[in-house]
């Protein structure tokens, strides 16, 4: 089988005592959602922050598009095709959506350092970006500022910038964080098509949206990883089943 | 046109007018005070592009003002001592050409601003206010303290230097010359500030993080914007050296950083025509104020407390309205 596109291997990390990372490994494979669930405080943001390049992990190492990527920072993984989006949106306020696209575009095409030709006009990065704001619908609203978009549409723009950068991996926090269960359901089939597009590890809250979208899950409980497999592996664990899925149902 | 742009035209065609009354009136004192206004204008679009673009608040831009009238100052220096620059390994003279003269002092600011950049950038908010500080306040005790170049006195030069086919030591030529360069820098700026460069600058004032795992490195975006404003004020003080046909340490101390600051702030911060707005008031203020009290700084005090308070976004703003978003 093709090596998995990114790859978590034995990774560890505290704070002082607490761990918030325990041994954890998991991967990404082409094609796949594969979705990180879990109760509140289990360590899943501090997780991705140590994929992304965010946090420096203290023990274990991460393999993204079969390379080490352990000594590369965020701006170096961002290069190799890893898109993150936040958590809390992430979005420069006072620019309008396009500009904002733009910019992961012009990331995504390297060469920031051109200082003469007007953006606004270089078809190499205006092309892209609202390519990826009509795919999550929000090409009506490109010369709004973010700062006047609702809450649902700026974690539809978050997932746009992440296209804009023709990733190799999505690494998506809480996509739907506060758009509420009829949000969320607008959502799920672009999430569902973007695997399409590279493999998208999946941190999220919403269990219908998980279950309805995931290839694969796993069960982060205190840093710890106690279950990988399939929606119905999952559901039918009774160890996921008893310490997190339980106190819900 | 949108009204921003209408509005620069006319700040800028107002100190065109106030150059033409001097010139038309036969009066150099008018003239100079034009000049001084539009070479302050400069320095403020040079520290614009750091402090309002890159939300890079430095307090050390008189370091690369010093820079350009010390370049201009040294070179005329040993133009007209017949003592050359430099023996070994080839011999260098001085030189009384601007162009040259400019050129030097703008690859000057920039050796001077790789360095303070890289460190000081490794900080921020406060401390990056600090560490600026401290390099400016490192060149001007040296200027101070070195001897070769007049030290505290300062060095004169009692011819301005020459720019080829003009006379530039004509007053009103001088003007034009001043002026030239400043629309030339307004719009390198510009277009500095709509290009792809421009949006990762603003992208690393408003959100450093979202730039930084959109793979661009938000600190060698700050430092190249650092640079670039450095040498456009190093620029404007080898033109207020020719101005005055004089430099001295004062070019470098911390309240010309103030000043610098000062221009930008009352103008409007991040706007094109901002730093002119705000010289040309700042030299109205220093004119009409300090020939008639003592203390007119206090009153320019005011004047800079109640546009903070109540004219966010300067005069720019008062006069053009909010900043666009634009595209």
């Amino acid at each position: 089988m093709a090596e998995p596109v990114l790859a978590v291997d034995g990774i560890s990390k505290y704070f002082g005592a607490v761990a918030a990372s325990r041994n954890v490994s998991l991967d990404l494979r082409q094609g796949e959602i594969h979705a990180l669930i879990g109760p509140n405080g289990a360590g899943k943001s501090t997780l991705v922050k140590q994929i992304a390049g965010e946090l420096r992990p203290d023990a274990g190492s991460v393999r993204f598009c079969g390379r080490p990527v352990d000594n590369i920072d965020t701006v170096g993984r961002a290069r190799l095709g890893m898109a993150r989006t936040f958590q809390v949106s992430c979005l420069a306020m006072e620019l309008s959506v396009l500009r904002n696209a733009m910019l992961a575009a012009a990331g995504a095409a390297g060469q920031v350092f051109r200082f003469l030709p007007a953006a606004n006009s270089d078809t190499a990065i205006t092309g892209p970006a609202l390519e990826c704001l009509r795919q999550v619908g929000l090409d009506q609203r490109a010369r709004t500022r973010v700062a006047d978009l609702s809450h649902g549409e700026r974690r539809r723009l978050e997932i746009a910038l992440a296209l804009a950068m023709r990733p190799k991996a999505f690494l998506m926090d809480e996509p739907m964080a506060g758009m509420g269960p009829e949000g969320a359901r607008t959502l799920t089939p672009l999430l569902s098509s973007l695997r399409a597009k590279a493999p998208i590890l999946l941190v999220e809250h919403d269990m219908d949206a998980v279950f309805s979208l995931a290839d694969r899950i796993s069960v982060l409980v205190n840093g710890e990883i106690i279950a990988t497999g399939s929606v119905d592996e999952i559901r039918a664990n009774p160890e996921v089943q008893k310490s997190y899925l339980g106190d819900g149902e | 046109m949108n009204r921003e742009q209408i509005v620069s035209f006319v700040i800028s065609g107002l100190l065109f007018g106030a150059g033409l009354a001097g010139f038309v009136l036969d009066q150099p004192f008018i003239l100079t005070l034009a000049a001084k206004a539009a070479i302050f204008a400069i320095a403020g679009v040079g520290l614009n592009l750091a402090l309002g673009y890159g939300g890079l608040v430095s307090f050390g831009h008189a370091a690369f003002f010093g820079i350009g009238g010390y370049a201009a100052g040294i070179l005329a220096w040993h133009t007209r001592n017949f003592e050359p620059l430099a023996t070994w390994p080839i011999e260098i003279s001085g030189t009384t050409s601007m162009p040259v003269i400019w050129l030097v002092a703008v690859f000057a600011a920039m050796f001077f601003a790789l360095p303070m950049g890289a460190l000081s950038l490794r900080t921020g908010g406060v401390y990056f206010i600090m560490i600026t500080l401290a390099f400016a306040q490192m060149l001007y005790y040296f200027a101070l303290t070195w001897p070769a170049y007049g030290g505290e006195d300062g060095l004169s030069f009692y011819l301005r230097n020459d720019f080829p086919g003009l006379t530039a030591s004509d007053p009103w030529t001088f003007f034009l010359l001043c002026l030239a360069m400043l629309i030339g820098v307004m719009a390198l700026c510009a277009l500095l500030v709509r290009s792809r460069f421009g949006l990762a600058l603003e992208m690393a004032r408003q959100n450093p993080q979202r730039l930084a795992s959109s793979g661009i490195r938000p600190f060698t975006v700050r430092l190249a914007a650092f640079i670039v404003s450095a040498m456009i004020t190093a620029l404007a003080g080898a033109l207020y050296a020719d101005l005055n046909r004089f430099v001295s340490p004062s070019m470098l101390s911390w309240s010309m950083s103030g000043e610098i600051m000062v221009f930008v702030i009352l103008g409007g911060v991040a706007r094109l025509a901002g730093p002119v707005a705000g010289a040309c008031l700042f030299i109205l203020l220093e004119e009409v104020l300090g020939g008639r009290f003592e203390f007119w700084q206090v009153l320019l005090g005011v004047v800079l407390i109640l546009v903070v308070l109540f004219a966010r976004g300067g005069l720019m703003g008062l006069a053009a309205g909010r900043r666009s978003a634009h595209g």
